[in-house]
């Protein structure tokens, strides 16, 4: 047996860790279902402290907006201030239900429009713990239905899919992810292309030929081919175009704000899903009719 | 506190020891900020608070095993946590080579200067990112760029933020 010196051995050992983990990134490429475990364990161990960091920052900004806030008044009117603090407490107690009360009224707007189609509120409790890539943590996971491959929007448009599900959590994979991707096309010509992220604010469309027209600020929806996403949800608007070879260089500002997301739907069915247009949903409800307009 | 750079005997750098449980509830603390703060500050996400937190504890254990092993263990955590497009190992091999080199730095160098701490912690950040771009080109054939304007901003960022950091966890030593 060779003896290795001491002050060689912390190198031995860094040498060995990183040829373990090259050989478990390349079984991983092999079998994506690898690793899965550590994930569940990981996630597992994590999300709760997500989840009660994002309700204890809830708390605190509350408590910091509803009172420390208030404090700078003077005390002449200390009980005039009394009053008014109360009051403003109050308005802004009702102006944050309010909006989040908007927020839940569009989206059960939303599904109730679209009663036919199984889906389920999430609230977003946590993202990706670095830059390389871009998910989102949702706070249901497999005990409430969500599997992997599921799409998950919200009225405004198309957010993602779950790439990975958890008992009590769920991951979403964003659009504008690098890995990411949706079968779309454009609402006024119908042409239809894929469009995926970049690791960008913008998404870009990628097979469209220089022939064809397209004109900024054109809606582009879901096409329904990539059997996730029901056709006609809003996807974005084209926000740039450019001549490429041989395709057109055109890029895609998403629909939906996939970088303030709050609460979000996640499609409950692996077939694929129809939506309904507006007349058969009964009232058209504002988000509704952004992805019903351009049917044909 | 000693000038910075002063290259030193390794018998002559002290080795810091942390109270119990510090590097854990530190590395678990760093892992689940740094996964929900983006949600409501978009801009936190330009920090890498798990580097930072291995960077720290490499710099003040000042053993490369230890440094190494604490960089793999985040790495991987931080590899689990950023979805199943991250294949574990991107961060866990990068993480081990800033813990080894971090503490194999700590030991030879004082770093408890802030402006040191600065400096290596900028240095450390690129490295960093270098080092998941070269994993991606070559173990994972995924095109990336190699340096932009975005990485030398969050690298100074990532190190400003680190002076403050490393004075808040210099509270975590024992004494």
């Amino acid at each position: 047996m060779v003896a290795i010196p001491s002050r060689h051995k912390s190198l031995v050992l860094l040498a060995g860790i990183i040829v373990l983990q090259v050989l478990m990134l390349a079984v991983q490429i092999k079998r994506t279902s690898e690793g899965r475990l550590i994930r569940v364990w990981t996630v597992g161990a994590v999300s709760p402290f997500e989840r009660a960091g994002t309700y204890g920052f809830g708390w605190v900004r509350t408590t910091w907006r509803h009172y420390f806030a208030l404090q700078n008044t003077t005390k002449e009117s200390e009980q005039i201030r009394r009053e008014n603090d109360a009051l403003k407490l109050q308005i802004t107690q009702l102006q944050g239900k309010a909006a989040e009360a908007d927020r839940l009224a569009a989206l059960l707007n939303f599904r109730q429009s679209h009663g036919d189609v199984p889906m389920i509120g999430a609230r977003v409790i946590g993202t990706g713990a670095g830059t390389a890539s871009l998910t989102i943590l949702l706070d249901r996971g497999e005990r409430n239905g969500i599997l992997k491959n599921m799409g998950v929007i919200t009225p405004d448009g198309v957010v993602g899919k779950v790439v990975e599900s958890y008992p009590h959590a769920s991951q979403v994979l964003l659009l504008t992810d690098k890995e990411s991707g949706v079968g779309a096309m454009l609402a006024d010509s119908r042409i239809q292309s894929p469009v995926g992220g970049q690791g960008e604010p913008l998404l870009v469309m990628k097979y469209v030929p220089n022939d064809d027209t397209v004109d900024l600020g054109e809606r582009v929806i879901t096409s329904g081919m990539d059997r996730i996403f029901p056709r006609d949800l809003p996807v974005g608007t084209v926000a740039e175009i450019k001549p490429g070879n041989p395709f057109k260089l055109i890029r895609i500002k998403p629909a939906a704000n996939l970088e303030r997301l709050e609460e979000v739907l996640v499609l409950l069915s692996l077939r694929p899903l129809e939506m309904k247009d507006e007349k058969s949903a009964g009232e058209a409800q504002p988000p509704a009719r952004g992805a019903t307009a351009a049917k044909r | 506190m000693n000038g910075a750079f002063d290259i030193r005997g390794e018998s002559h750098i002290e080795v810091h020891k942390f109270r119990a449980g510090a590097i854990i509830i530190a590395t678990l603390l760093a892992l689940a900020i740094q996964a929900s703060f983006p949600i409501h500050f978009a801009r936190f996400a330009v920090l890498d608070l798990p580097l930072l937190v291995t960077v720290y504890f490499g710099l003040s254990r000042r053993n490369p095993s230890t440094g190494l092993l604490l960089g793999t263990v985040i790495g991987l955590l931080q590899d689990s946590l950023s979805g199943p497009t991250v294949p574990l190992g991107l961060y866990g091999i990068a993480k081990t080579i800033i813990g080894y080199l971090a503490s194999s730095i700590g030991a030879r160098l004082d770093t408890e200067h802030p402006a040191a701490r600065f400096a290596l912690t900028g240095a450390f950040f690129v490295a960093h990112q270098g080092l998941l771009v070269l994993t991606r080109r070559i173990l994972l054939a995924q095109p990336e760029p190699w340096f932009n304007t975005h990485l030398v901003i969050a690298a100074l960022v990532n190190a400003l933020v680190a002076v403050f950091l490393f004075l808040l966890l210099d509270r975590l030593r024992k004494n």
